[in-house]
Order: structure tokens, then sequence, then C-alpha cells
């Protein structure tokens, strides 16, 4: 009852954020220049309604990617650009605008997303091979260390790509950043099936993230396989996060503040966490998107600097009102 | 349920920590393992519930375990770790509550039924009054008896518990021994136990393994394990044997004179 009451405001809160975030300058006593002198229909439809729904994936996409990686290492500081997934998606982008700048303006998202999955592949690979001939409780760490020098690696290499073409420097710390400013209704269309597969898969587990929390090996005297459930839910989360950064680019803190968040309003049971998650982040990203191209209008800040330059002082605010997590 | 295990051998690491070890609990019998820090008591129980690979054979009923689902045999035998996980911020109830996951589909969520279970699991472990209560808010003993209720929830047949009560106070002890000993009065269960506390194994278990170094060092009931010569040879310990007020053997540690 609490938890359909909490899913039922935080919905309410995305719609007030879309609705603000497409009729901002519409408001009294707001009143922003604009380029577009005429706000008529098309604006409304064909550049702000598409925006505030990739917003909104993305957000959900983020936040939802993070309470599963969190419930899935039982650690509630891992995010969803872990395990190699944000690097991966970072080189994959770089590569893109370096080596094939012309080659259309699906290039960068597909090979963003296409870096992103690799990366959490080979950090998996590698988690595994490591784990191996391990006890099984130490899989969790090993993986999330494996993910850890991944991302370094890919990082170093995308490093290295970028110091031998400076050139194009700006544009790729631009997508870096994070922005909205490219969505369309094509791009929806396109993250739109990923989106939606992996959401529901990792919404369907909540309940074996639950069992989880007592360990490897109390889940597995409890019936459960753990390897394999952690290998669908670590699956459907990069596949999130792998959507959501290939048309928004790197966007920090969501994947963290959010479940935190969450998880401080419904309990730490992911049949709670996950889909309040899904709506909260929703929320946040419309309206860190509206700031963001609101506060310097017309030109736009990054929306990975509005998440983390909100996010990181009321993500330490409310630690400061958190009980230490047992981690 | 009988729970038989046969020439049961856990190798870890390449190391040997058990080595052929026979013994069985009757049908709401009561098998306690004792023996010394290391000497395999722990690994015993986990072979029990499929949590280590073993060569030998482990029998339910006369059926092999190896042949159940990992389900099915989570249903019929629940485990109850020496330090089990308490996710602080987790509730009494919730907690509680995955015990019934052994009897969920893979995509299924706890139902009315399951619910009621898990209700009826914190009355006779007297913790109802604190179902809405966070986990790091709990007692030792209350927490004992949670982690009991969790594993009762299962509606099991076999019990499988590692030194339920090594972080009790000796009347927490008794009352969580007492429980155990109700429940399978009541309900029929089996029990396979380790027990650090020797006097205690004795007035509660039914058979005693002794085991030392992964072997079967003795078995039976515990006026013929209990005694100050195979104690004091296995434990390198010295302690007098005298029969206790109800009959079973008392064991006292002696200090070294002088």
């Amino acid at each position: 009852m609490r938890r359909a009451g909490l899913l039922g405001a935080a919905a309410l809160f995305l719609i007030v954020a879309a609705l603000v975030s497409a009729l901002v300058d519409k408001i009294p006593f707001v009143h922003l220049p604009t380029s577009l002198s005429a706000v008529d229909q098309a604006v409304l439809f064909q550049i702000r309604l598409p925006r505030i729904v990739i917003g909104a994936l993305v957000g959900g996409l983020l936040a939802v990617a993070g309470a599963g990686y969190q419930g899935v290492f039982r650690n509630p500081l891992v995010d969803s650009g872990m395990l190699g997934s944000s690097a991966g998606a970072g080189l994959g982008a770089t590569i893109a605008i370096v080596y094939l700048g012309g080659a259309g303006p699906s290039a960068v998202p597909v090979a963003a997303f296409a870096g992103s999955l690799a990366g959490v592949a080979i950090a998996s690979l590698a988690g595994a091979a490591g784990s191996a001939r391990g006890p099984v409780s130490s899989g969790t760490a090993t993986l999330l260390l494996a993910g850890v020098a991944v991302g370094l690696f890919l990082t170093a290499v995308q490093t290295f790509i970028l110091e031998r073409s400076t050139q194009v420097l700006q544009q790729v710390y631009g997508w870096l950043l994070g922005s909205l400013s490219g969505a369309s209704w094509q791009q929806v269309t396109s993250i739109l099936p990923y989106a939606a597969v992996s959401t529901a898969v990792v919404l369907l587990h909540g309940r074996h993230l639950d069992v989880l929390a007592v360990g490897d090996e109390e889940a597995s005297a409890l019936g459960m396989r753990p390897a394999m459930v952690r290998g669908i839910v670590v699956a459907a989360c990069s596949l999130a996060a792998a959507s959501a950064v290939a048309v928004s680019g790197l966007i920090g803190f969501v994947g963290i503040i959010v479940p935190h968040v969450a998880r401080r309003l419904a309990g730490p049971g992911y049949r709670g966490v996950l889909p309040l998650s899904l709506l909260l982040g929703a929320g946040f990203l419309v309206l860190a998107d509206t700031l963001a191209r609101t506060v310097l209008a017309p030109a736009e800040l990054p929306i990975g600097v509005v998440t983390a330059l909100v996010g990181a002082p009321a993500f330490i605010w409310v630690l400061k009102g958190t009980r230490s997590v047992g981690v | 349920m009988v729970l038989t295990v046969r020439e049961l051998t856990v190798t870890l690491d390449r190391t040997p920590v058990l080595s052929g070890v026979t013994c069985a609990a009757a049908a709401g019998g009561w098998l306690s393992l004792i023996g010394p820090n290391g000497a395999g008591k722990s690994t015993m129980i986990r072979a029990a519930a499929g949590l280590v690979p073993y060569q030998g054979t482990i029998l339910l009923d006369g059926t092999d375990v190896r042949s159940l689902r990992v389900r099915d045999r989570a249903r019929l035998m629940a485990y109850v770790p020496q330090e089990p996980v308490l996710p602080p911020d987790m509730t009494v109830e919730e907690y509680v509550l995955l015990g019934r996951t052994p009897h969920l589909g893979y995509l299924g969520s706890p139902g009315r039924r399951d619910r009621a279970r898990t209700a009826a699991a914190l009355e006779r472990l007297d913790v109802a009054r604190f179902a809405a209560r966070r986990l790091a808010r709990m007692s030792g003993g209350e927490r004992q008896r949670v982690v009991l209720a969790r594993a009762l929830a299962a509606e099991p047949r076999v019990l499988l518990l590692d030194e339920p009560t090594s972080m009790l106070d000796v009347g927490h002890q008794q009352q969580v021994l007492e429980l155990v000993d109700g429940l399978r009065r009541d309900g029929g269960l089996t029990v396979l136990s380790t027990l650090h506390d020797l006097t205690a194994a004795g007035q509660y278990a039914d058979e005693l393994v002794l085991l030392h170094e992964g072997r079967v060092a003795a078995a039976g009931p515990a006026a013929t394990v209990l005694t100050t010569s195979l104690i004091e040879a296995v434990y390198a310990a010295r302690v007098m044997v005298s029969p206790g007020p109800d009959g079973r053997p008392a064991v006292v540690p002696v200090r070294r004179p002088g």
C-alpha cells in the first residue's frame, strides 16, 4: 500500500517535471529569450517533447541500472557506469568522432552503445577468469575490480587517441559531459526497444536481488542460483546503461543518487527500490535538463555538469542523514 | 526424514577437510557434530546444504540429494549458517519472508499462503511483535530466533544448524536449544547441528558424532562419546566429565594445577 503510494507520488513528480520542462517559458514571470519567437506546436512536438521523452528515458534507465548493479554487488556505491560501461562508451564515441567524423548522425550513438556493451563484456570475462578458481563469495569483488581495471585501460586508450587528434577535442569533450540537445523522435524509437526489454528484465528480478542481499551462500541454500541471477541482471543493466549513454553521453550521479533516495523512501526491498528509481530518475533528469537549457539560455550547460552540480551537494545532504550502510 | 551420510569426503583447496565420514540422523532425531576447531563440522553442514562439492552420498529418506533440483532440496532442508548475513535495514518480516524463496517460481512473487507461513513462523518463534522492526535493531538472542523463523518459514523437513548458539549467553543458548528441541518434537523435524558446547550437545542431541581431523573419532549417545579420555585426546584439553542432574554427562574444563 505504502509502496503504491510512493510510486504514485513519483509518477506525479515525473509528470510535473515534464510539464514544467515543456512549458517553462509559459509560466508567469518566467521569460526566457528564445531564438524561436513563436512557440508553436512544431517546437513543442518536434523539439521539446522528444527531448523530454529522451530525458525521462535516459534518467530512468541510468537510475534503474544503478539500482540493479547495486543489488547485484550488494554495494550502494556501484554506479551504472561501472564495469567498463562508461569507459567503453567513451572510447566508442571517441573513435567514431575521430575516425568516422562524417559517417552520419547515428555513428556516435551506435559506437557508444557498442563500446559500452563491449566494455562490460570484457570486464565480465576478465572477472570470470579471475574468480573461476576462487571461492564463490569473492566473485562480486573480483568482477568489480576487473571492471575498474578494464575502465582504466579503455580510458587510457581513449586519452591516447585524443592526444593525437586535438582538433576534435571539444566535440569529444562535449559528448563526454552529456547532452540531450540532439534528442529526436528517431532517437526515441531507436532506443525504446532496448530500454523496454532491459527495464522489464531488471524490474522482474527485484525479489531475486532481495534474496541476494543475504549473500551468495545463503541464497544458494534458499534454492536460488546467484551466479545466473547476477549474469542476467548485469546483462540487463548494461543494456539499459548502454541505451542511455548512446543518446545522452556520459551523465554521472543519477545511477547512485536516485536509487539512494529511493531506498530512503521505500526501504531496502528491491521490489520497491527498482520501480521507484525508474520514476524518480526520469523526473530528476527531465528537471536537470530543463535547468541545463534555461540557466544560461540561449547557451546550454552540459547536463552532466548540472547533475553533478545539483547531485553532489544533494547527495552529501542525503548522506548526512543516513545511517551507516553495511556494505 | 532420515538423513544419511555415507563416505563423505570433502577436499577444499587440495586440502582434505572430511575423509570418509558416515553417520545418520533418524527421522525427528537430533544429530550433533562436535569436535575441535577445524575438525570439519561446519564443512559437513555446508556439504549437506549443497554448498560445497563432495564425494560420497547424502541421502534423504533414501533419495540421493544430488538427484534433487536445487529448489526442491532447499524446500526439504533449511540451512542456518554460523554467522548469517542480516541486511541491517531489512525488516524482520521481509527477512523471514525470504525463507519462502524455494516455494516461489522464478518470476513468482510471495502470495497469501507465503505471508501466512511467514506469520506462523514469526509467531512460533515469538518474534511476531518485531515484524516491522529493522534487523539492525534486534539483539543477539532475538536475531537468532529471527534466523530460525526464516528457516522454519520454508516448512523444511530437515534443519541444518551451524553453531546456532555461538553468539548467545547461557540463558539465550538454552532458549534456542529448547526451541529447536520443541520444533523437532512437534513438527518431526530432523536436526543436524554443530555445537561447540559439549555439555549442551550431550543434553539436547540424541546422538553425537565426534569429528577429529576430518574423520569420525567416536559416534553414539552422549554417554559413550563424552568421556574424559576421548575429549582429552581429541581436544588436547584437561576436562572432568561427571553425570549431570539429568544423568547426561557434564563436561567441565579443569585448570592446570600450580
